[in-house]
């Protein structure tokens, strides 16, 4: 993180440190309301049984025990798993394959990129609402809708999102081909390398940085989605199982949404108690990045 | 002779690739057609005839603009006034704030300054929902939840990433600059805005448009900290289209979604480059 540096020997940086509240006071200040206050009483609030904040009374692990339980967390927990890996898979093999045409110098390039880049600017709620109406414009033709069958909310989700994020993965791959050396690519044709040849054994290994990225990246964005979810199925159907109400297409963040805010019967140290789950989950995946990025960063 | 047969077969097969390509983009804008299509059509063939253009009795002409704007007893127009407002403000302060931070972290070798740089790096690997309860109600103890207030809850939630960047670009400055700045008189304040900040402009610019995308695109947050039949904001305006009891009038509901990207294309029009820089420079962010 830090590299260590020379001790400042010069005027202006002792005189620097003296200017701590003025230069980092404003946006500390913002960070502990904003941030390092509510995640202290967030991991808290998960060990307490509470109705209001102020009436907290530490439980122990009784709240995870019940997020364990509770069918519909678990349920959300493999939808968003399969979902993430799918989306993962698809998103990258296709912005991939467009990043790979866009760099063949064809004409149109500039425009294309344009294109496949602007639904990323779209945000997450309008683009469901848009979605949305696509997906019962076709189906209401066969009588169903996407809120029916929640095969048809996983694959609409998943077309959804590949809309949105394959221009965005494409960016970062156009960047990682452009960065593959011309002479190496020179010698393959030389040698008589078959275009499938070069691709495989010269490219790909030279572009490895940027699949590392776009993969965690395609994994923690399946994993916290929100917005989307919310707005085109909002978890519909709803079904039952084992006395129990599971919203078939919900995925994880929006299932610590609905436990906060829409159940009545559950405490809300229970939904915080997923959310600290969720966050162990993703923190997980996003430190597993950092990991592998500074240490590609140390062999280079 | 052989050479320029594979010129030519290399010719026709990225004429080949032009043309594929194009047909992918023509899909790839069909969804925007949709909605510019249905924003002008009647409602109740919203649905049956989604893929139609609304010729004949289907055409509205602008009468879903004109009931989307009035839609749900709340005017649209505030609704676009407030995301203006916060957005603007919220990306001002992060920019100003979080640059101000990051260079003292730089250059004041402190265990004080290791200790935020950490934090910061740690907050942008956690997960909105694992704070959301706890930051809604702690901005309502210090009444942060108005529109004029908000933007401190959004400095406070995206300093992390915003000061990753900073950081990290402030130590690419070489120092002698700012000793220069020094020696001539400079205090911390002037060497800071009248050196640092200037060469700070890449940055500033890719910092700014990720939160700018950020805020603009924001739901969860304005909706959870904000009084909700007082203040909207366009993505909250959207979702409460179809919350409101009754049917959902689609007619309108693309209406107002054309409204709402309209401005959102014309500043990727204009400034493409800058966008897709930025937004690359965010993919750490994870």
């Amino acid at each position: 993180m830090l590299r260590k540096k020379p001790r400042f020997g010069n005027s202006l940086t002792r005189q620097t440190r003296h200017w701590f509240p003025l230069f980092v006071g404003p946006v500390l200040a913002a960070f502990i309301i904003g941030f390092v206050w509510p995640f202290i009483q967030g991991i808290y609030l998960s060990f307490c049984k509470f109705r209001l904040i102020r009436e907290a009374k530490f439980i122990g692990f009784g709240n995870y025990v019940k997020a364990l339980e509770d069918a519909s967390f678990r349920h959300a927990f493999w939808f968003t798993a399969a979902f993430a890996i799918v989306s993962l898979v698809l998103i990258n093999v296709l912005a991939f394959a467009a990043a790979y045409v866009l760099t063949q110098n064809i004409k149109g390039s500039s425009l294309f990129r344009t294109v496949f880049f602007m639904p990323n600017l779209i945000g997450g709620i309008v683009l469901g609402y848009i979605w949305s109406m696509i997906f019962d414009g076709i189906l209401s033709r066969y009588g169903t809708s996407i809120l029916m069958n929640a095969k048809y909310g996983f694959w609409g989700l998943l077309i959804l999102v590949a809309w949105q994020q394959i221009g965005y993965m494409m960016i970062i791959y156009i960047a990682g081909l452009q960065s593959v050396p011309d002479d190496m690519l020179e010698a393959a044709r030389i040698d008589g390398a078959t275009r499938a040849q070069t691709l495989f054994r010269v490219t790909i290994p030279n572009v490895m940085p940027s699949i590392t990225i776009c993969t965690f990246l395609g994994l923690t964005n399946g994993f916290k989605l929100f917005d989307q979810n919310l707005a085109l199925t909002g978890g519909q159907p709803i079904i039952e199982q084992g006395g129990s109400y599971v919203k078939t297409t919900e995925m994880l963040a929006l299932n610590i949404f609905s436990t906060f805010y829409q159940s009545k019967s559950t405490s809300p140290g229970v939904a915080q108690a997923k959310a600290v789950l969720f966050f162990i989950l993703v923190a997980g995946l996003g430190l597993l990045q950092l990991n592998y990025t500074r240490k590609r960063e140390v062999q280079q | 002779m052989k050479k320029a047969e594979t010129l030519t077969s290399e010719r026709r097969r990225k004429t080949i690739l032009s043309v594929v390509m194009s047909i992918i983009c023509i899909i790839y804008v069909l969804p925007v057609v949709a909605v510019v299509i249905n924003s002008f059509k009647v409602n109740t063939y919203v649905k049956t005839n989604t893929f139609d253009l609304p010729t004949g009795e289907m055409f509205a002409g602008w009468s879903n603009f004109v009931k989307g704007m009035t839609f749900g007893n709340y005017p649209f127009y505030k609704s676009v006034l407030y995301s203006v407002f916060i957005t603007v403000v919220s990306t001002f302060l992060i920019l100003l704030f979080t640059s101000m931070a990051a260079w003292y972290i730089a250059r004041v070798n402190s265990k004080i300054s290791k200790a935020i740089y950490f934090l910061c790096v740690f907050s942008m690997v956690v997960p909105f929902q694992m704070v959301m309860f706890t930051l809604s109600k702690t901005a309502d103890r210090l009444h942060l939840n108005t529109p004029w207030t908000i933007p401190i809850v959004y400095l406070g939630f995206g300093a992390g990433l915003a000061i990753f960047m900073f950081v990290g670009f402030v130590k690419s400055i070489p120092l002698e600059i700012e000793e220069a700045a020094a020696i001539d008189g400079c205090g911390p304040l002037r060497t800071y805005f009248l050196v640092v900040l200037p060469m700070l402009k890449p940055t500033l610019i890719s910092v700014g448009i990720l939160e700018l995308m950020w805020v603009w695109n924001d739901y969860l947050l304005p909706y959870l900290v904000l009084d909700i039949n007082e203040y909207r904001t366009i993505p909250i305006h959207i979702q409460y289209l179809k919350g409101s009891y009754g049917s959902v009038d689609l007619g309108a509901t693309m209406a107002l979604i054309l409204l709402s990207i309209i401005p959102v294309v014309v500043f990727y029009l204009l400034c493409q480059k800058h966008i897709i820089k930025g937004v690359a420079a965010g993919a750490v962010k994870g």
